[in-house]
């Protein structure tokens, strides 16, 4: 084994690049399974509309391909988070909707849930592959932001897009993580997490609470699209399939259900397996992103920091 | 749920023989009392038939391929191929309750033993064997396999297993891709057909790619088989443990059912019919590449076991047909759309949401037994109605 040292710095940045996304799509997944105790599979369709809504808005209907500067960039990146934030969290909201809150309504067993949340993802993921949405080709992301290199970390270069997604991710965390604990709101989601017919006995609105965390992780879902999309410069109908799987990986690995588990999971998981590229071959990320799912769920099934939105 | 209705679940699992009203209570109600007792009589006389039944079975399921003709037939085996694997799925899902979404890479294990196995294009062999004589090696190593993927993740909470499951397809299918010693993407050529000489002539029966038509019954004996097998260890202690566990683990586990150990059973069960499916693509098609089994194929067998209705084997066989069979016969017949989407990809949308649906709205799918409706809904309602006296813990 002939290890590559050299490429150290650059494997470090992007690592930890690519796990500040994984923790922003775990978000997603580590809230709803707080709250419902459900592994949302469709959370890697719903992340994937983020990148799509912001390909249609900018890139289909306004054509903005062409680098921006100034105001207008800074605007529309923050149009761009609306934009899709609302996209995903819409669309997570809907799905809760129509698909999971009939199953809870009737107290459906749990096996009917995942099998559910399997359809939903491979629907959503599968009508966008359709020619009337994205189809099979994969897209250039609009390209309103240059590329440019903006600062050097360690001897690695790393451009703008990389460093406005690191910013943001960390604005987010701090956002949410202020949302969860001091908030009425974050007080009732973490009282629903804690036990859900106690909040409901004490006047908690349980099913606008389980629409307030589908909202709050599709919106930060994305928010991650649109970021990852940017930083890879693409989108197509499978966009979420690795991210989602890996992003679920960097959730159970903090500890799933806990909002900081997640950023620790993610940031983790990402060095990991871009670190591993430097002694094994990089056709071997995904394998080793997967093992490291099950080395931790054999040997620490609750996660780095443990379970629970409510555990504090 | 307390332990004396857990013991009244397990209580109506008694067997008797199955009614009209186990599969489709909504037409045995609307049926006249003449009509109903004599298709529940004929269910009867179906049950009291014995090992016949499964003769029976395989003589319709092999005369199929008749009225379709050689061109047809193509399409038929494929469709059996994954039949026999939605029966395997059945058991680790529909019996024993474990959501495996990753089924297909055991499929993977079958195929690639036999083409490391017989004379092919593999670079490395580490035995040459007759393709019959790699059967056993097939299942074994899938089943293998599944042992040790389940004995550590079978431990945990059961939601986290489909998510290693789904991992674990994708690892070995990288897996494959990378390694040279499988020929990494390129993939395996040139596996060998079976033949069969009968004994005392010299007659040999060529399964190759000349007898589309001819491959269709090895199938349908491992179809029979599995579906014997099946039906014996679901009547057996170790199906109603399965059910038990099912049902509530913990009550299960209070009740002296070795969980893990039932569950790996399950686990160990659908991987080897999984690896028996594998042999059969692998010696029919006479090709693999990593291609050939994306982890869209696990979801595909899955659709198929939810579609078709979970628990049930005839439902898993009806819901290979729909999910695999329809689409390619749609496309011989030269329908390429079906609303606007097209047949082979926009499938995959359709059953999702179909999964989504049957999930909602009839959740022990289109050929469900009453006692399975009732329990994947949750309400123990139509089990209170069904049970008899209620009986306490003794």
């Amino acid at each position: 084994m002939d290890c590559n040292t050299g490429a150290f710095p650059n494997l470090f940045v992007t690592g930890l690049i690519l796990g500040m996304l994984y923790a922003l799509i775990a978000l997603g997944y580590t809230m709803v399974y707080g709250v419902l105790k459900l592994i949302n599979f469709a959370h890697d369709a719903i992340f994937m509309i983020g990148a799509a809504s912001i390909f249609y808005l900018f890139g289909v209907w306004f054509g903005l391909n062409e680098p921006t500067g100034g105001v207008v960039l800074v605007s529309l990146i923050a149009v761009g988070f609306l934009v899709s934030g609302l996209a995903s969290g819409g669309s997570a909201v809907l799905l809760e909707r129509l698909a999971y809150r009939p199953l809870r309504r009737r107290g459906a067993a749990r096996l009917s849930f995942l099998i559910a949340a399997v359809g939903a993802s491979f629907f959503i993921t599968y009508l966008f592959q359709q020619d009337f949405l994205l189809g099979t080709s994969e897209h250039n992301f609009p390209g309103f932001m240059a590329t440019e290199s903006a600062l050097t970390i360690i001897g690695a270069q790393v451009n703008n897009r990389r460093v406005l997604a690191v910013l943001t991710a960390v604005a987010l965390f701090l956002i949410l993580d202020f949302f969860v604990n001091k908030t009425r709101s974050g007080r009732s989601i973490r009282a629903v997490a804690q036990d859900i017919d106690a909040a409901r006995l004490m006047g908690v609105n349980v099913d606008r609470v389980v629409a307030l965390t589908f909202f709050v992780g599709g919106f930060f879902g994305g928010i991650a699209g649109f970021l990852y999309g940017m930083v890879f410069s693409k989108v197509a109908w499978n966009l979420g399939f690795f991210p989602g799987i890996k992003a679920f990986t960097a959730a159970v690995l903090g500890g799933i259900g806990n909002v900081r588990g997640a950023l620790l999971g993610g940031v983790t998981l990402g060095l990991v397996e871009n670190l591993s590229t430097l002694c094994i071959g990089a056709e071997w990320k995904n394998p080793i992103a997967f093992s490291v799912l099950v080395l931790v769920l054999i040997f620490r099934p609750t996660g780095i920091l443990g379970e629970g939105l409510s555990a504090r | 749920m307390s332990a004396s209705t857990f013991v009244d679940r397990m209580r109506t699992r008694q067997k008797k023989a199955s009614t009209l009203e186990d599969f489709l209570p909504g037409l045995s109600r609307r049926l006249p009392d003449g009509v109903r007792s004599v298709v529940n009589q004929m269910f009867g006389l179906w049950a009291s038939l014995g090992f016949l039944r499964y003769l029976i079975a395989g003589a319709l399921l092999a005369s199929i391929a008749l009225p379709l003709g050689p061109s047809k037939d193509e399409v038929l085996v494929r469709t059996g191929f994954f039949a026999l694997a939605a029966l395997g799925l059945n058991v680790v899902v529909g019996l024993a309750g474990l959501l495996d979404l990753g089924y297909v890479a055991f499929f993977m294990i079958g195929a690639y033993t036999v083409g490391l196995m017989t004379e092919s294009s593999a670079p490395v062999h580490p035995l040459i064997l007759d393709a019959w004589f790699v059967l056993p090696l097939a299942v074994a190593i899938a089943m293998i396999t599944g042992i040790i993927l389940g004995t550590p993740t079978l431990r945990l909470r059961g939601d986290y297993l489909a998510i290693v499951t789904l991992g674990f397809h994708e690892i070995t299918r990288q897996t494959a891709k990378n390694l040279g010693v499988v020929n990494g993407s390129r993939g395996i050529f040139a596996i060998p057909a079976p033949d069969f000489t009968i004994p005392g002539t010299s007659i040999t029966v060529d399964f190759g790619p000349l007898n589309p038509e001819l491959y269709w019954f090895v199938l349908v004996v491992f179809i029979v088989l599995a579906l014997f097998m099946i039906s014996r260890l679901q009547d057996s202690r170790i199906g109603r443990s399965w059910e038990a566990i099912r049902e509530d683990e913990v009550a299960a586990a209070s009740m002296g059912i070795p969980v893990v150990k039932m569950k790996l059973y399950a686990f160990a069960i659908g991987a080897s019919t999984s690896g028996l499916a594998g042999w059969a693509l692998a010696t029919k098609v006479g090709f693999i590449n990593p291609n050939t089994f994306p982890l869209l194929s696990s979801i595909l067998v899955l659709c198929a076991v939810v579609i078709g209705g979970i628990g049930s084997s005839l439902g898993a066989l009806v819901g290979a047909a729909i999910v695999f069979g329809l689409p390619e016969m749609l496309r011989e017949l030269g329908t390429n759309e079906i609303l606007g989407f097209d047949v082979q990809t926009g499938r995959i949308a359709i059953f999702g949401l179909l999964l989504v649906l049957l999930m909602i709205f009839r959740p022990g799918g289109f050929i469900s037994s009453t006692r399975r409706r009732a329990e994947l809904g949750g309400g123990g309602a139509d089990i209170a109605e069904e049970s008899v006296t209620p009986v306490l813990v003794e």
